[in-house]
């Protein structure tokens, strides 16, 4: 029906704009990684220094690994609170549900930096959660590690992604056909064991979405760190930012980029065969 | 909600042993009155219609029973049980859907194997009782097989073997065979009647459809805008319809109203003999029962005999449908094939075939 | 068993939703956690003694005053918008015709195509930022507001595609076929029949390409020059110290979002529920 002109026409301008700005751009971060400093000055030449550096010094792998924790908590914490959310929004909610829908996602469209900069002014030793704490009398001293370690990390990463997560389970939830619930309740399957066997699994792809959105952009994250980590809650991406700062080693932050691009990609390509693993459906 | 102190029904109606009563049941969604205090018995192994249109109550009905509505009044019992609150799965009734309902993450085996394992029925039973049921159905060569690979009459018939391989008391198909295309339909339903037969569990069936209510039923419960109509067999609801709504939602009919004076009833330039006290009432004559009157035929005492002029025929292969005047009067006749007719014929119609009809809903019990 | 069961009449059946108690207060209580924080910075944006402490006591306007007079926050408003906009229009052009390209024509390395085109998607910020920023600096090219607008245009041309597929998907094949039937040329065809068709998701696509434009900061950061965003300009004052002129801006950014969330959503459930 279209012809080659049409495609040709549809194709070109936006493969040449992705294949300029996206494809080269990586291509060319690729290219730092495997390039060294010498002298304040970036050198062309070909090697794998940087990756042996990642790989024998430990400071590097500490803080991948604290990031790769501090991401994994954010994931489980946003399903454990935005999946029952979901499932209450689907199965119970009744009429309320899309004004319930639309007060989910609102904090979506509200500004990261907003909702980062609401829990440091809450977190603080000076914050509100301190200064609410002592009026109650429950504190008499401000609790330091609210602010300034990974917990607060957690806690801010966790508020921004529960409607992250919460979006692709809940459609999962609503695509699940009602009779087949009513079935399974018809075969002598009560609610928790119609949950395990037959909601749970139909709900799996959403579930894996959400969980690999939320991992991979929290293990990327450098402003959460900055604003609420502190030292302690300090993150791969931070390093990665510094190497591009003051620490002026392009090809060394080329190099962790590339890992954390590779986790990514390999993330996403486990979780498309699961998801076609359980596509008969 | 309801006070009055629960009595178990007796066990013992009409020769059959009653599996399923329903009391006074209602239901009201808002304002609206879905079922309006509806009582039926079902006997134990019987295969039993509710038959009516679309909004008359017959789905609700059967959801209530499966216990995924609760009643707004009312009593359900099973066996000297009280179903109402009980929730779906813990009731000894199973369903099969309309849209089937399978599971789409589960093949074949595991969607019937489904209601055995959550039960936790003996695991060494599962299998064996799995492929019998398969068997039963002629599906056992697709075990392996996902859902959606299925054809719709496959579906069903994997719905039909999950749902009873767990031996329920009663089961419930909600319109299960208005998603076939006919042919397909035919054969399903001449399938289900013989299952039902093998297998004697009970059958509540649910349908829009008269000629498949009337083809699969022991009994049919005819509703209407939530209400009982009629209840009977198909060739009593057949012969008898209790109302004019049930003489033409079920076949064809001739209403006639007629003056009845001194056992004679007249209605325009027809007149038959009845037993029927004297006043206005309603009769049904169905077309077929009324024949071309031949001349030097045999002619029973009870045999009304009329002319009428021949004003359409469509012919019906094995039959002929006949629009007639009869003096103003608007008839159908139904007479077999036997080539075209015009112009003045003589007809006739045994009295005992017009049938007396009550012109609103009776809102009878059993 | 159950408490009374609400009612709700949905499409051709009418189902009973069962009231569950304990889900719906972890559900309420989710939302709680959701929104405090934002309640929370909305209130001591009025608070007189600043950002900190219990309970907020003497409520003001001033920190809103002190704010409406403060030129470099408008500035960057300003310079944010404009990036915004042209952001927009970059995004939803090039969206436009990838969702077209990838709905239409079949190429070798389609599939490539499709996963670089939605990988910004997914990918953190970071990365895409400082290889841009890496292409730029080899490019030759100063860092400024220009950066930063291809810098957004490139990695919501996802966000556009994804919308914009999603509405060519649900449109009716058949009255292209008509229309060329009827005599219209391919480009007719496109102007009179497709971009209608896909007016709600383009509109839809572009309050949300606008909104995450104005919000963004990963991808910014690398590429700012002299000039600066809002989220880059905020951040900046963050660095010298809390004060609660910040609380009036973001409560001032939160009701301007809801606004727009809640334009978009009233727009994507009219573009679901059309069958066109």
């Amino acid at each position: 029906m279209y012809s080659r002109a049409y495609k040709s026409i549809v194709s070109l301008p936006p493969l040449l704009w992705v294949g300029l700005f996206l494809l080269l751009p990586y291509a060319l971060m690729l290219a730092h990684s495997f390039w060294m400093v010498r002298d304040a000055f970036i050198v062309h030449q070909w090697n794998l220094q940087n990756y042996r550096t990642l790989s024998t010094s430990p400071v590097y792998a500490e803080v991948l690994l604290r990031s790769m924790r501090i991401a994994a908590s954010v994931t489980l914490c946003s399903l454990l609170l935005g999946y029952p959310l979901a499932y209450y929004l689907s199965f119970h909610a009744g009429t309320r549900r899309e004004i319930l829908y639309q007060l989910v996602i609102v904090p979506l469209w509200v500004s990261y930096l907003v909702r980062g900069y609401a829990w440091k002014t809450i977190l603080g030793s000076d914050g509100v959660l301190n200064g609410f704490l002592q009026y109650l009398h429950i504190t008499n001293a401000p609790v330091g590690f609210l602010l300034y370690s990974p917990f607060a990390v957690i806690l801010m990463l966790t508020h921004i992604y529960t409607p992250f997560v919460f979006l692709p389970i809940y459609a999962a939830l609503e695509h699940i056909p009602r009779p087949v619930v009513e079935a399974s309740q018809d075969l002598g399957a009560g609610p928790l064991k119609t949950f395990l066997r037959v909601i749970l699994p139909l709900s799996l792809p959403g579930l894996l979405a959400g969980a690999t959105f939320a991992f991979v952009l929290s293990l990327g994250d450098f402003l959460a760190p900055l604003l609420v980590g502190g030292a302690s809650g300090t993150m791969i991406a931070n390093i990665v930012q510094s190497l591009f700062g003051a620490a002026y080693d392009w090809p060394l932050g080329a190099a962790i980029s590339v890992c954390i691009l590779l986790i990514t990609v390999t993330l996403l390509f486990l979780t498309e065969r699961l998801e076609k693993h359980w596509s008969f459906r | 909600m309801n006070t009055a102190p629960a009595i178990p029904p007796l066990e013992e109606e009409r020769g059959g042993r009653s599996l399923l009563e329903v009391r006074a049941l209602a239901k009201r969604f808002g304002a609206h009155e879905v079922l309006k205090k509806i009582s039926i018995n079902i006997a134990a192994g019987e295969f039993i219609t509710l038959l009516g249109e679309s909004g008359s109550g017959k789905t609700t009905m059967l959801r209530l029973i499966a216990g995924f509505e609760q009643p707004s009044s009312g009593e359900i019992w099973m066996n000297g049980a009280r179903l109402n609150t009980l929730p779906p799965y813990k009731r000894r009734v199973n369903t099969v859907f309309q849209q089937y309902a399978l599971f789409p993450h589960l093949n074949v085996r595991d969607n019937v194997a489904y209601g055995l394992r959550v039960t936790n029925a003996p695991t060494h039973e599962i299998d064996g009782r799995v492929a019998d049921a398969l068997r039963m159905v002629k599906m056992d060569s697709f075990a392996g097989a996902r859902p959606a690979t299925l054809s719709g009459g496959q579906q069903q018939r994997v719905a039909l073997a999950r749902a009873l391989v767990n031996r329920p008391l009663l089961l419930l198909l909600d319109e299960p065979l208005s998603a076939l295309d006919a042919n397909l339909r035919k054969e399903m339903q001449s399938e289900l009647k013989a299952l039902q037969r093998e297998v004697g569990i009970t059958f509540l069936f649910v349908t829009h459809d008269q000629d498949e209510a009337m083809a699969l039923s022991d009994r049919i419960a005819l509703l209407r805008n939530g209400a009982l109509e009629q209840i009977a067999s198909p060739r009593e609801i057949y012969s008898h319809p209790a109302t004019a709504y049930t003489a033409q939602f079920i076949g064809q009919t001739n209403l006639l109203r007629a003056e009845v004076r001194g056992g004679a009833a007249t209605c325009g330039a027809l007149t038959w003999p009845t037993s029927v006290p004297d006043g206005t009432a309603l009769f049904s004559l169905r077309p077929e029962t009324i024949r071309l009157a031949d001349a030097a035929a045999n002619s029973p005492a009870a045999e009304v005999r009329f002319s009428a002029i021949v004003k359409q025929q469509l012919y019906g292969g094995a039959s002929e449908l006949l629009e007639v005047d009869c003096g103003g009067q608007n008839l159908r006749v139904k007479i077999p094939a036997r080539g075209p007719l015009s112009g003045k014929q003589d007809f006739s119609f045994s009295a005992h075939d017009a049938v007396q009809v009550s012109e609103s809903s009776g809102g009878i019990k059993l | 068993m159950s408490a009374r069961p609400g009612t709700t009449a949905t499409l051709s059946t009418r189902v009973e939703t069962r009231r569950a108690p304990v889900l719906a207060t972890y559900s309420l209580l989710v939302f709680v956690f959701i929104y405090l924080p934002i309640i929370v910075l909305i209130v001591y944006s009025f608070n007189r003694d600043g950002v900190g402490g219990f309970p907020p006591r003497h409520l003001t306007l001033d920190w809103y005053r002190q704010l409406f007079v403060d030129g470099a926050i408008w500035t960057s408003v300003l310079n944010s918008l404009i990036v915004a906009a042209c952001s927009v229009v970059l995004s939803l052009t090039l969206g436009l015709l990838a969702a077209l390209a990838l709905d239409r024509a079949s190429f070798p390395g389609k599939s490539l195509f499709r996963r670089l085109v939605l990988l910004p998607l997914i990918l953190p910020g970071i990365i895409t930022g400082l290889s841009l920023l890496m292409f730029a600096v080899y490019a030759g090219a100063h860092l400024s507001l220009l950066t930063v607008f291809l810098g957004h245009g490139t990695a919501l041309i996802s966000v556009a595609t994804t919308e914009l597929f999603a509405g060519l998907q649900k449109m009716d094949r058949a009255q292209e076929e008509a229309s060329l039937d009827l005599g219209a040329t391919p480009l007719q065809t496109f102007w009179r029949v497709t971009l209608p068709n896909l007016k709600l998701s383009l509109i839809a696509a572009g309050l949300l390409i606008f909104t995450l434009s104005m919000d963004e900061i990963a991808v910014t950061f690398f590429l700012i020059g002299r000039d600066n965003t809002l989220p880059l300009e905020i951040w900046g004052r963050l660095r010298r110290g809390i004060t609660p002129e910040i609380n009036a801006i973001s409560t001032l950014i939160f009701a301007a979002s809801v606004i727009l969330i809640v334009i978009w959503f009233q727009l994507r459930t009219r573009a679901q529920r059309k069958a066109f």
